[in-house]
């Protein structure tokens, strides 16, 4: 069972970034190619957030990082959905 | 009687001010008037298209049936003419269009080719959607192309093109690429990147005339006698702002149409945004142009809210980009470079004129493999920059840049120890945040 330890902490990380990140877009890098979206592997609409400049807060979205990595332009960053107090 | 608020163009300064109409209007009338049979679509993702990084599908933004939805009249036909005197346009169809407010967003278009030869089928521009699926169509059945032009449209074109198995002959009339923006190593480095890829880069080249025969394009000839075989030659050496309906009507032009901070032309009822807008900047003294996407949208939002009686003054913010030259990830921010570049004959696309403007500031490079940091240092603050590759400095040299903050403290340190400069910009930007609060805006 030694693997669970591992697996365990590592599940725990992955929720706390679930909990506590989302993807924030910068509006005003963003030029609406649709990469972002293209590659959303639950086809979230992740453009749309960009046009308005909104933080993607559908619980649907994994936070795989998919669309950060892929946007030509840096407009997507995780960041803390509440800053740590 | 609602006031009736018409706009001509459907790009991102267009649909802008829809957008913001519509939200603070909602009993108003707001037409747009386009020739885009698609609607609104992302015009940088075009070269996305080109490299099939994206299907056609995702460029498109707003369907003339979406925009329908949002509440705004849509009219796909040509502008001929503006009435200014009894406040109305003229449509190509002979339809006439009154209107309380007028808002100009027709855009730029490629500069096209005058080179002997250029009406040839398979002398291509990287411009609207139609150009982009020409290309890919074209691309299929393509051995060899030629590039001509510079900017970031060349590159894309060149890329573009060699993602879909063409063979790409990039000729350029200097010794090398964009030269009155990048420096010469910034220069190689793409160059370099670009070979590496497998495109042939002809340097101090010039075409003399395109030949085909029956109307097809089969070669390009150079000034120095050699042929080139080609099935595509791509041009981008330049944009213009299309200013001919204003012009006609009267309306004071420049290179663009000339418009205050609040985006009001000569006429007052008439105002215009994005690419074709020259819009007057405190901070130079002087109407530049730019062909920025973010800026087309800010001027989008001034135009709308100056329509709606409640002018908000054009916030100019440092002109900046952020794209790949041969896949290398590069933000350009204020002013770096000067001079004119002799592969384009007008400003190119995702360009700013405010670029140009540099002063004889220090300059300091930080350089590792292709990552690449070079700062222009005024007296008291960084007045531009160009990063290359790794882009995780980006946004706080964009912070620096944008706030003008005083980097007085670490200036001298900057110029002596330059591989030390992504460090001390770090904590120099974490402590100026720690000083003025943790979540300074971006």
């Amino acid at each position: 069972m030694s693997i669970d330890r591992r697996s365990i902490f590592f599940d725990l990380t992955r929720a706390n970034v679930l909990a506590r990140g989302c993807v924030q877009p910068d509006a005003g890098r963003c030029v609406q190619c649709g990469i972002c979206s293209h590659n959303c592997p639950l086809g979230l609409d992740v453009r749309a957030y960009a046009w308005r400049g909104i933080p993607i807060t559908d619980s649907q979205c994994l936070t795989c990082g998919q669309c950060v990595a892929r946007c030509p332009r840096g407009v997507l960053e995780f960041v803390p959905l509440r800053p740590e107090s | 009687m609602a006031t009736h608020y018409v706009i001509v163009g459907s790009g991102v300064a267009g649909v802008t001010a829809a957008e913001v109409l519509r939200s603070r209007a909602p009993d108003a009338q707001v037409t747009m008037i386009s020739a885009e049979a698609a609607g609104f679509y992302s015009r940088p993702g075009l070269a996305y298209y080109l490299s099939g990084r994206v299907p056609e599908r995702q460029l498109l933004l707003r369907s003339p049936a979406n925009l329908r939805d949002l509440g705004v009249r849509w009219v796909q036909m040509r502008v001929n003419e503006i009435d200014v005197t009894n406040r109305r346009i003229k449509l190509a169809d002979g339809q006439k269009i009154p209107y309380d407010r007028l808002l100009l967003a027709t855009g730029s278009r490629a500069m096209p080719s005058d080179l002997p030869g250029s009406e040839l089928e398979g002398v291509c521009y990287l411009d609207t959607l139609d150009d982009a699926r020409n290309l890919v169509q074209r691309a299929r059945r393509a051995k060899a192309a030629v590039v001509v032009g510079g900017g970031i449209t060349a590159l894309e074109l060149a890329e573009g093109l060699h993602a879909r198995g063409v063979h790409v002959h990039y000729l350029l009339r200097s010794d090398r690429y964009w030269a009155n923006l990048l420096d010469t190593e910034e220069s190689r480095l793409v160059e370099d990147r670009l070979r590496a890829d497998g495109i042939s880069i002809h340097y101090q080249t010039r075409i003399r005339q395109a030949l085909g025969s029956r109307g097809k394009l089969e070669a390009i000839e150079t000034e120095a006698g050699e042929r080139i075989a080609c099935q595509i030659l791509a041009v981008a050496i330049g944009t213009r702002p299309q200013i001919d309906l204003a012009r006609n009507a009267g309306i004071k032009v420049d290179r663009g149409i000339l418009t205050d901070t609040t985006m009001v032309t000569s006429i007052p009822d008439i105002l215009a945004a994005g690419d074709v807008a020259q819009a007057y900047n405190p901070i130079l003294g002087q109407a530049t142009l730019d062909t920025l996407w973010p800026t087309a949208r800010n001027h989008g939002y001034a135009a709308a809210h100056t329509m709606l009686g409640d002018p908000q003054p054009y916030q100019r913010h440092v002109a900046m980009n952020v794209t790949l030259l041969a896949g290398i990830p590069t933000t350009i921010i204020g002013a770096v470079g000067s001079g004119s570049d002799a592969d384009l004959v007008a400003i190119a696309r995702g360009d700013s004129e405010t670029w140009r403007h540099a002063h004889a500031n220090w300059v300091v490079v930080e350089r590792h493999d292709v990552n690449r940091i070079r700062l222009m240092l005024g007296e008291r603050s960084i007045s531009g920059a160009v990063v290359m590759g790794d882009q995780s400095l980006s946004h706080t040299i964009q912070r620096l840049i944008r706030t003008q903050a005083d980097i007085s403290p670490i200036r001298a340190t900057l110029m002596q120890e330059s591989h030390a400069v992504p460090k001390l910009l770090a904590d120099f930007a974490a402590s100026l945040e720690h000083l003025h609060g943790n979540h300074a805006p971006h």
